[in-house]
């Protein structure tokens, strides 16, 4: 008897755990936050991943609008660089996690508005980076034979709007405007050895116009000095050490600099130091005879502002830029170049602008300066306008490695997390998230792009890249995406 | 459903055994650069499994192999795991799951600094020296200390038994940061 209704009890206290437990699972889920993070690269990833981590019940839904999720990781980080690209085993876990929505093939903007959104989500993160790039604003900009290095990168790694290039590599010299990592990437792409092109992501179509490249000499331009370089020291390394090549340092761009760094922060001393060692020092053995086999060179010019690009007789095809030589005023990172008067000419058929990427305004309702090219926020909180938050490029410019997307996508996620905390973000507003979209995006005709679908691209572009000994052979046509997963 | 973090995905991609990234490491040393492809293959990245020998090989592996680590993370909490020797620090954290946000982002290939550690001056001064690729990398990790070093190029040793590493913060603004997976 006694033994009975312990037994009963116990079944009856279970049963009152199991329902209560139910009715608390029905009104916590009435108020899970349903946010929404618009681009699928590093930024919108790394605020996903922090939003889900550190919220147990956040629904957090990726709109990316292209088919393929990764933004920069995919479209950016140069095909040598697989290392980079392992941050994408992360984000397939994020997108794997059941609390997480990937929904590619979707335009903001177009085919849903970011206040179509706003009404479908609690808070919305934009973290779609910078799509355009910054423009020399000379004349001759628009020959032939002038790119940007944006448009390169996107013609060797498959962005589908730059597929058809063709960029025109007919030329022994090539000039980049600029000396950032996007500037390394793209010399470094132009002079790699095949043998080391071949076996990485690059597309076929690219590889095949690489290895018909006449280029064999690569400029990067900078309108001011040494210390003002804007690439990192492992790019600079490895441009260095390229197989093949060989440095081209004017020693007087360098002598005296020793001095001047001794007080630097340790980044920019150890980077000065790598250009005054390769410029001024002997080489060792084995690196002077590389310098003196090697078939290809590159070399960084200081103190040179683009003037014109100069046609050919033809008026069609550049050939040549001429420059304003600048002295530096001021010192440090803050020196302006200020032209001398004297005006230098430099001889090539390939022309490269690399001087920054920049964000476009999503539509005319966020805030947006055009100046810096970011939207004005405070911690990632869209300035005036509560709900709106946004992280990575388009949040503080287009800079830096995948450490600082990373941290300011915390940040930004942290901002939506006090915001939920302290109820400036109201759940009690019920809100549909992905619900209400899709009935949106059916009413217009547009079909997203599941996870599962990207990962039948993948397999397929994994295939296809095995046949030619590469990792991968990207698809480049969104219409083939989307006939491979039956859209 | 696990965090999403790097750590369970990690175990199942083979995060590095620290001899064999060594090696590889030194052999694309010749010509660093040269592609990347002397340490890493794929598109994705993935090492040779240096930890798929068999269980009996593990457990033939006496206590005189393993080696006790505190972490202290960004939030003060103490993390200590246990790792054999020979193992890098990147793999303790990653077979011990434990939880530091965005700790071995590129996996232990040298290409992003996320898993930079502060160590004490006694274990720094006896560490193997560093390289110039570390150094490259370290230039670039937030809140660089004189005895700063990247966790995934740091091998267990003996001598290294119950030491506390540092995990340095990463934000800008010194924000108590909000968990609300624990208690919402």
């Amino acid at each position: 008897m006694g033994s009975s209704c312990g037994r009963v009890c116990w079944e009856w206290a279970s049963r009152l755990r199991r329902l209560t437990g139910f009715s608390r699972l029905l009104s916590t889920a009435a108020l899970a936050p349903q946010i929404c993070v618009v681009g699928s690269g590093p930024a919108g990833f790394y605020t996903a991943q922090h939003l889900l981590k550190h919220h147990r019940l956040a629904q957090v839904d990726i709109y990316e609008k292209l088919p393929v999720p990764f933004g920069l990781v995919r479209f950016g980080v140069a095909p040598d660089h697989p290392e980079v690209k392992n941050v994408i085993n992360t984000f397939t876990q994020t997108a794997h996690s059941d609390r997480c929505s990937y929904y590619g093939n979707v335009t903001i903007g177009k085919d849903v508005t970011v206040k179509e959104l706003q009404r479908a989500y609690h808070a919305v993160v934009l973290s779609y980076g910078a799509e355009d790039n910054r423009i020399l604003g000379i004349p001759g900009e628009n020959l032939s034979g002038v790119y940007s290095a944006r448009a390169f990168v996107g013609w060797y790694n498959g962005l589908p709007e730059n597929r058809d290039l063709k960029p025109d590599l007919s030329s022994e010299t090539a000039v980049v405007m600029g000396q950032g990592n996007v500037a390394l990437d793209v010399a470094r792409v132009l002079l790699s050895p095949l043998d080391i092109l071949k076996k990485t992501d690059i597309t076929e179509g690219s590889l095949a116009a690489i290895a018909c490249s006449k280029v064999k000499r690569v400029w990067l331009v900078g309108r001011r000095g040494p210390l003002q370089v804007a690439f990192t020291i492992k790019e600079l390394r490895e441009m260095i050490n390229l197989p093949g090549t060989r440095p081209l340092l004017d020693p007087a761009d360098f002598t005296g600099l020793g001095d001047v760094i001794k007080d630097v922060p340790r980044p920019r001393k150890r980077l000065t130091e790598l250009m005054v060692k390769s410029a001024l020092e002997k080489p060792g053995e084995r690196e002077a005879s590389r310098w003196a086999s090697a078939t290809k060179e590159w070399g960084l010019k200081f103190r040179c502002s683009p003037l014109e690009v100069l046609p050919a007789a033809d008026g069609k095809q550049a050939r040549g830029i001429r420059m304003a030589v600048t002295r530096l005023e001021g010192s440090g990172e803050s020196a302006r170049a200020v032209p001398t008067g004297e005006v230098e000419e430099l001889e090539c058929g390939l022309i490269l602008s690399s001087i920054g990427y920049r964000s476009l305004p999503l539509d005319s309702s966020i805030p947006f300066d055009p100046k810096l090219g970011i939207i004005p926020n405070s911690l990632g909180r869209v300035q005036g306008a509560p709900g709106l938050y946004c992280s990575g490029w388009v949040k503080r410019g287009p800079t830096g490695v995948i450490i600082t997307t990373m941290n300011d996508s915390f940040d930004t996620a942290q901002s939506v997390l006090e915001d939920l905390q302290s109820g400036l973000l109201k759940l009690s507003n019920s809100k549909e998230g992905f619900k209400s979209v899709r009935s949106i995006l059916h009413s217009r005709g547009v079909h997203p792009v599941t996870f599962s679908d990207w990962e039948k691209i993948d397999a397929a572009e994994v295939a296809r890249g095995k046949l030619a000994g590469k990792p991968r052979e990207k698809l480049v046509d969104p219409r083939e995406m989307l006939q491979l997963i039956g859209h | 459903m696990a965090a999403p973090g790097t750590a369970s995905l990690l175990r199942a991609s083979a995060a590095s055994s620290c001899r064999w990234l060594l090696a590889a490491f030194r052999g694309a040393a010749g010509r660093p650069g040269g592609g990347g492809g002397g340490v890493v293959s794929g598109s994705v990245a993935v090492r040779t499994p240096g930890r798929f020998f068999g269980v009996s090989a593990r457990a033939r592996l006496s206590s005189e192999d393993k080696v006790t680590v505190h972490f202290i993370n960004r939030d003060g909490d103490k993390l200590t795991a246990e790792g054999k020797v020979g193992d890098s620090l990147l793999d303790v954290v990653v077979d011990k799951n434990l939880d530091i946000d965005g700790f071995g982002a590129c996996e232990g290939t040298l290409a992003c600094s996320t898993c930079h550690l502060i160590f004490e001056d006694h274990i720094f001064e006896k560490l193997d020296a560093i390289t110039d690729e570390e150094m490259d990398m370290l230039d670039l990790a937030y809140g660089l200390t004189e005895t700063s070093r990247l966790g995934c190029q740091i091998c267990l040793k003996k001598f290294m038994n119950n030491m506390t590493v540092r995990v340095p913060e990463a934000v800008a603004d010194a924000r108590q940061s909000i968990d609300m997976s624990k208690n919402s």
